[in-house]
């Protein structure tokens, strides 16, 4: 018998495709648009020559946008699955990433202190990168089922704004209690990411030649870690929700709550699983986070969780392919407000502004575009 | 010998409103029993109450005399029970491929599946030539094949069909009429069939009842209520 299989391969070459795509075509739209106002604006400076100091500035600045850019995209995919399935934003999801981030960095301060963060080859050290990002998957995603259980389940079926309340309750509850948590074991309420490994050192691309001295364009191994880790955790989604039997019960769900228990569908279970793989790829943007930044504290979901919330919207929510394409543009938008803003104003508006940009594009998109760049919902096949 | 599937004194309400007020029927194995009734008469409440989407507020479902009331409606399709819901429930983006996996979703062997998904097709062959196409790109007709086919992938005890022929072309309702007496005659599907198109409905049935504003106003065979002078009247349209 000869019936058309869902193509495994497909599922997992597809998305790699739209991830090449939408990183290469916003990355090259972005840049044409500093490039283009280096231009405009050169006349305006005298004491630097303003389309070379772009020119200069654009590979590290596109690597970093595409290194946020991943991270936000990951986080974004949990606001969208548990949109796609209950039309409910989940704005705890900040606080389940903030877990995340203090479960890879634990497990790592707990290595740390037992010795085996010293003397270790470069393979171990990745493996306990992984380990740590595996470690906020495991915790957030757990997380993430209780909280729904507790805080979400009961209020199914009432108004819209009841369950959105108590999210924003969550989102408190999980920030004092990592608060209470941190300060009454550890004496304070910050922790760092331990330091081993050779992820800071950098691997030069290629060099430019600026004025005879010789610049190298290098990436950190940080980032190339941080983007493989990530790259496989939005592939491995789009695998999940496309091509196996559970994602298709999400989907199924998403389209069609009550049709789906006539299936023998458990709603009940696929909804929780749901929350389990978000609350999972929250997690391990969690641990991403905390690699990358070092610093972590009970409040460090908030504006990452809000951001990647702004990527949903601005790729569609609901829609997966739209979290990642939001997410990407988000990350990328953000780097070059980070370095590019201070340049051309002449300090005026310096990196710290970068933030109004993800907000702006929020309430742009709210009043021009609700349903996002790429609309849809996500019963829809990523 | 009790019956395949009986309902005692079945009260069922949406918030404050009664709908079903003490309704009492049965399905006996092999049989097609039709439920007529206008709208707004509790047609739809009474498989919704069945198939464990709501749950009566007093009264019993029982499937072989196994009491099945208060029990969700995954573990009611695992007992048996196929619901092919009023207007289709086809899951619009997922493939009629899919659609069709969904309906065998409690089951785990790759061959049986396909063996039920050959059956399907066999019935029918639109399908098959449509396995790719998103659910909600169909035809209302094609539409509601796929919801039988999806059902059908269940291998149910009883099938309830919620209005199969509304809103299609007179031929396709003629289709889904054969359809109905083929699975009855040649897979032995027993059959609830609520329909408004009381005349097409007693044609295929063996027994019938009639449902008013909750309540069960005749029953008999299909043979008496064709000749039943209130049936003409109302439901007939003569
Ligand atoms: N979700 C609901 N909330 C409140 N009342 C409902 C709901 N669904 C149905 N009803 C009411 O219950 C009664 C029975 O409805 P039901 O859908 O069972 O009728 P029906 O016989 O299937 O009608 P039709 O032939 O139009 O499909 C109606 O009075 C209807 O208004
Ligand atoms: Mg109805």
């Amino acid at each position: 018998m000869n019936l058309p299989r869902t193509n495994a391969l497909e599922a997992v070459l597809r998305p790699l495709g739209q991830l090449l795509l939408f990183v290469t075509g916003s990355s090259v739209a972005v840049s044409l648009v500093v490039i283009a106002a280096a231009y405009l604006l050169r006349g305006t400076r005298t004491d630097m020559d303003l389309v070379q100091i772009t020119y200069v500035l654009l590979p590290q600045v596109l690597i970093d946008g595409i290194t946020l850019g991943f991270v936000y995209a990951t986080i974004a995919l949990g606001y969208t699955m548990v949109y796609g399935v209950l039309e409910f934003i989940n704005f705890a999801h900040g606080e389940i990433f903030m877990f995340g981030a203090f479960a890879g960095v634990e497990i790592l301060i707990f290595m740390r202190l037992r010795g085996m963060l010293t003397d270790i080859g470069d393979i171990t050290a990745l493996a306990y990168v992984v380990l740590a990002v595996l470690t906020g998957m495991v915790v957030s995603g757990l997380l993430a089922v209780s909280v729904e259980r507790v805080a979400y389940r009961p209020l199914r079926g009432s108004p819209r704004l009841i369950p959105l309340i108590s999210a924003i309750g969550v989102s408190f509850f999980l920030q004092d209690t990592m608060r209470f948590l941190q300060s009454s074991i550890n004496g304070d309420f910050y922790r760092s990411f331990p330091t081993f490994g050779p992820f800071t050192q950098r691997f030069t691309l290629f060099t430019v030649d600026l004025d005879g001295r010789a610049l190298d364009v290098a990436i950190q191994y940080k980032a190339i870690i941080m983007i493989v880790v990530a790259l496989m955790m939005l592939v491995g989604l789009n695998y999940l929700v496309n091509a196996t039997k559970v994602g298709k019960a999400i989907r199924a769900v998403a389209q069609d709550q009550r049709t789906a228990g006539l299936m023998g569908i458990n709603v009940n279970a696929i909804i929780a699983i749901t929350f389990l793989v978000g609350g999972a790829l929250g997690g391990a943007a969690g641990a991403l986070f905390a690699f990358r930044f070092t610093r972590v504290d009970p409040f460090v979901g908030f504006l990452p969780g809000l951001k990647a919330f702004t990527a949903a919207v601005l790729g569609g929510i609901g829609n997966i392919t739209g979290a990642m394409l939001g997410g990407i543009v988000l990350g990328l938008l953000e780097s070059f407000a980070a370095s590019y803003l201070s340049i051309f104003t002449r300090g005026a508006f310096g990196a710290e502004y970068k933030d109004i940009f993800a907000f702006a594009i929020l309430i742009a998109i709210l009043i021009f575009k609700p349903s996002g760049l790429l609309g849809q919902t996500v019963g829809q096949k990523a | 010998m009790s019956a395949l599937l009986e309902l005692r004194e079945v009260h069922t309400y949406y918030g404050q409103i009664h709908a079903l007020k003490g309704i009492s029927l049965e399905v006996n194995q092999g049989e097609i029993v039709t439920l007529i009734g206008s709208n707004g008469a509790g047609k739809s409440t009474t498989l919704r109450t069945i198939s464990g989407i709501l749950h009566p507020r007093r009264g019993e479902v029982l499937l072989q005399g196994k009491p099945m009331t208060n029990i969700p409606p995954h573990k009611v399709v695992e007992a048996g029970i196929g619901h092919v819901p009023e207007g289709r429930g086809v899951f619009p983006r997922l493939t009629v491929l899919e659609n069709l996996e969904m309906g065998a979703y409690l089951l785990r062997d790759k061959h049986e599946i396909a063996r039920r998904m050959e059956n399907v097709f066999t019935l029918f062959p639109r399908l098959r030539e449509r396995v790719r196409q998103p659910g909600g790109t169909l035809s209302g007709g094609e539409q509601q094949m796929l919801a039988i086919g999806r059902a059908l992938m269940q291998q149910p005890r009883i099938m309830l069909l919620d209005e199969p022929s509304m809103g299609l072309a007179p031929l396709l309702v003629e289709e889904i009429f054969n359809i109905i007496r083929r699975l009855n005659q040649e897979q032995g599907t027993t059959i609830l069939l609520v329909e408004q198109n009381a005349q097409a409905a007693l044609q295929v049935a063996n027994r019938a009842y009639v449902l008013e504003t909750g309540r069960i106003s005749i029953s008999g065979t299909a043979d008496e209520l064709l000749h039943d002078s209130r049936i003409i009247e109302a439901y007939l349209g003569l």
